[in-house]
């Protein structure tokens, strides 16, 4: 039997399912995250990450991120390809620290927000986020 | 000086004294085959507020058979913690005698002969008088359901809701929330909300992905008994990732914490003097949630429909717990004080068909709904020989007789159906009518496809949906049961992370491994994507009982559950 398109569709499954058993923190997202912060340890308070638990759609997960005081925030997915997904700096006038986007995940895995902060220290916020095939709800 | 606290604790005390003497004189007069109406609604009045709470009704306008859960798991800090206990730990729990009306109400054991001895439960004409009982002693009583309500029954289905909402707007419901609602289709959600139901359809987390506002109205104001009661509706947090999302195209929802957060400051600063949630969670979810969230007195809970007779307290909030398919009306009494809740009272009232007397006039609109239909409906299939139910986390026998069904029908190697809640049960003996199928299997994206996947697909996909359901944290539990699985076994260890739960999957037809690499047939029902080809479900399954005549459903053994 041929598999069409519309027969890969109606399995009920999105074809990006193979990739859904949890992704592993990939070397570049370790080394991403190293080339940013020089090595230092961020603080784990200080910014805030908001992202879903389960996107929606994985190809467009809207996340935004917080932080007071940053200069610049970096938005890193530890499990995409090219794990670096986003950077937002801002200017001395800037009214708020504070950005939204929407991001593509490539599968379940943690998304990293680090903001470098006036003084040179970095603050770290993650959170998983699940991508799932879906169907069967209650 | 005596502390809120205190008001609380003294408040469930009470609770569990009323409880626990309404087991004793039920059991005693069910075995004298005496229950009354009068005792079931039995009441003494108290505080300034009552709150009414049905949910996850499913359509069931009909009292029904509804077996409770033998299998229901709870994975990380809700493992062996109410709602995760059923059986014999369960009546132990609660203090509730083995045998007793409230055993066969509440649990799965001697259901078939228990079910005989007290007959069908709910029937919204039922439900109707608890409710006008509730309103006699308190006239101003609030009454709210927590969705699930326009979907699940043959009449529902061809009247897209219509007979639900002419049930709901008679019974005078004052708020709804939703999740099933839904997969009627945006389109006719919008045009009952704005043109057919004459209360608020409530979602706080439901926004619109363009411009990431509100959808609907995220609560409602109350001013009863001099208080004012705040309801925040919570919509199923995850519906276009359990459900079909191209029904309701540009709407986005999920748990929320910070916005649920942020509106109970808004409607404590409006003036509330009591918070409500009235939410489809799911459990576990609400748990986490007003574990979270500071500021929430009641959360009235849904969607995995859990039966308690007696509230969980989380920190302050009183978490209730109401069933589902109309079989219980949950009353909740307050004395609400300057902003506070000092004192509760609580019934989860189990609507015994044949003792509670229906309400006429809700009989009657449900009757007038029902007669376009009832031909059709009343229509028998063929007969069963064993007990059919779904409810449980893993294959039902209703569930067995659909991938029965889809094997033999679909010329299928492997079924998969879906881990669905919802659907009553049928007693050995009992006549399937096309409504009963209906009853299991009654919605709107219902194609039986037909395809080809490998065995690591299929591996991927157990791992995937046992993740949905055995994930230790609850936000990311994503809906409902396990997927059931004809033609196939497979061992499942729930402690583990997904990937390595599911082990030892076996072809039962010839008794081999599944091999990742090969191809096998698979046949399933309600898939999400748009598009989907193959027959109705409802119609594979009457060809199958028609072929069979009578349906036997041998004990499933093919699945190996352990870490429970």
């Amino acid at each position: 039997m041929q598999l069409t398109r519309r027969d890969a569709l109606s399995l009920g499954l999105g074809a990006t399912a193979l990739a859904l058993v949890p992704l592993r923190v990939s070397a570049a997202a370790d080394e991403a995250i190293a080339a940013f912060t020089g090595g230092a340890a961020p603080a784990m308070a200080g910014i805030t990450l908001t992202a879903p638990e389960i996107a929606e759609n994985g190809n467009t997960v809207p996340i935004s991120v917080d932080s007071p005081g940053a200069v610049e925030i970096r938005v890193f997915a530890d499990g995409n390809p090219t794990p670096a997904v986003a950077a937002f700096t801002f200017g001395p006038l800037a009214a708020t620290h504070s950005a939204s986007t929407r991001i593509r995940l490539a599968g379940t895995q943690d998304v990293v927000a680090i903001a470098r902060m006036g003084d040179g220290s970095f603050a770290e916020a993650r959170q998983t986020v699940k991508v799932t095939i879906g169907g069967c709800g209650g | 000086m005596i502390s809120r606290r205190d008001f609380l604790q003294a408040g469930m005390a009470a609770s569990a004294i009323v409880g626990a003497s309404g087991f004793g004189n039920w059991s005693r007069l069910a075995a004298q085959q005496a229950l009354t109406q009068d005792q079931l609604l039995q009441f003494d009045t108290f505080g300034n507020v009552s709150l009414i709470h049905i949910t996850d009704t499913h359509a069931q306008m009909k009292p029904t058979w509804f077996r409770e859960p033998e299998i229901n798991i709870g994975v990380g800090a809700n493992r062996g913690v109410p709602p995760h206990i059923t059986g014999v730990d369960f009546l132990k729990k609660y203090n509730v005698e083995a045998g007793s009306a409230r055993a066969y109400a509440l649990t799965y054991q001697d259901f078939v002969s228990l079910a005989k001895g007290y007959g069908k439960m709910g029937g919204l004409d039922r439900c109707a008088t608890v409710v006008n009982a509730i309103r006699s002693d308190r006239p101003e009583a609030l009454l709210l359901d927590g969705g699930d309500t326009w979907q699940g029954s043959y009449t529902a289905l061809k009247t897209e809701g219509r007979d639900m909402i002419k049930v709901m707007n008679a019974m005078g419901f004052e708020a709804m929330t939703s999740h099933w609602e839904f997969t009627l289709g945006l389109d006719r959600v919008t045009e009952i909300v704005e043109n057919e139901m004459n209360f608020p359809f409530l979602g706080a987390n439901i926004f619109d992905t363009e411009w990431d506002e509100r959808a609907y109205p995220a609560y409602e104001m109350f001013e009863r008994g001099g208080v004012r009661i705040a309801v925040i509706g919570q919509a199923f947090p995850y519906l276009p990732i359990a459900n079909p999302s191209w029904l309701f195209p540009g709407l986005s929802f999920g748990v929320r914490e910070d916005n649920m957060a942020s509106l109970v400051e808004e409607v404590r600063a409006a003036g509330a003097d009591l918070v409500v949630c009235l939410s489809h969670n799911g459990f576990d979810v609400d748990r986490k949630m007003v574990a979270n969230v500071p500021g929430i007195d009641v959360v009235l809970t849904g969607h995995t429909h859990d039966a308690l007779p007696e509230p969980l307290l989380v920190g302050k909030t009183l978490v209730i717990a109401s069933g589902s398919n109309g079989k219980f009306v949950t009353r909740l009494d307050l004395d609400v004080q300057g902003g506070e809740v000092r004192g509760f009272k609580h019934k989860l009232i189990p609507v015994f068909s044949d003792v509670i007397a229906p309400a006429p006039d809700i009989a009657a609109i449900i009757d007038a709904e029902r007669a376009p239909f009832e031909a059709e409906m009343a229509e028998v299939i063929g007969h069963t020989d064993s007990l059919l139910y779904r409810r449980g986390n893993f294959n039902g026998t209703w569930d067995d007789l659909i991938c029965d069904a889809l094997l033999s029908e679909r010329d299928a190697d492997i079924a998969l159906s879906p881990g669905f809640r919802w659907g009553p049960s049928l007693l050995p003996g009992d006549a399937i009518t096309r409504e009963d199928i209906f009853n299991a299997t009654s919605m709107s994206y219902p194609n039986a496809y037909r395809n080809e996947m490998t065995g690591e697909f299929l591996k991927v996909v157990l791992e995937d949906v046992a993740d949905n359901l055995f994930n230790p944290d609850p936000y990311y539990q994503q809906g409902g049961d396990m997927v059931r699985v004809g033609g196939m076994g497979y061992r499942i260890d729930v402690t583990r992370p997904q990937g390595s739960r599911i082990s030892d999957m076996t072809l039962l037809k010839t008794g081999e491994a599944i091999d990742p690499a090969t191809t096998y047939i698979v046949a399933g029902w309600a898939s999400v994507n748009e598009g989907t080809e193959g027959p109705p479900i409802w119609d594979v399954v009457e060809s199958h009982i028609r072929k069979a005549g009578t349906v036997t459903i041998e004990p499933n053994t093919s699945v190996q559950v352990t870490g429970a």
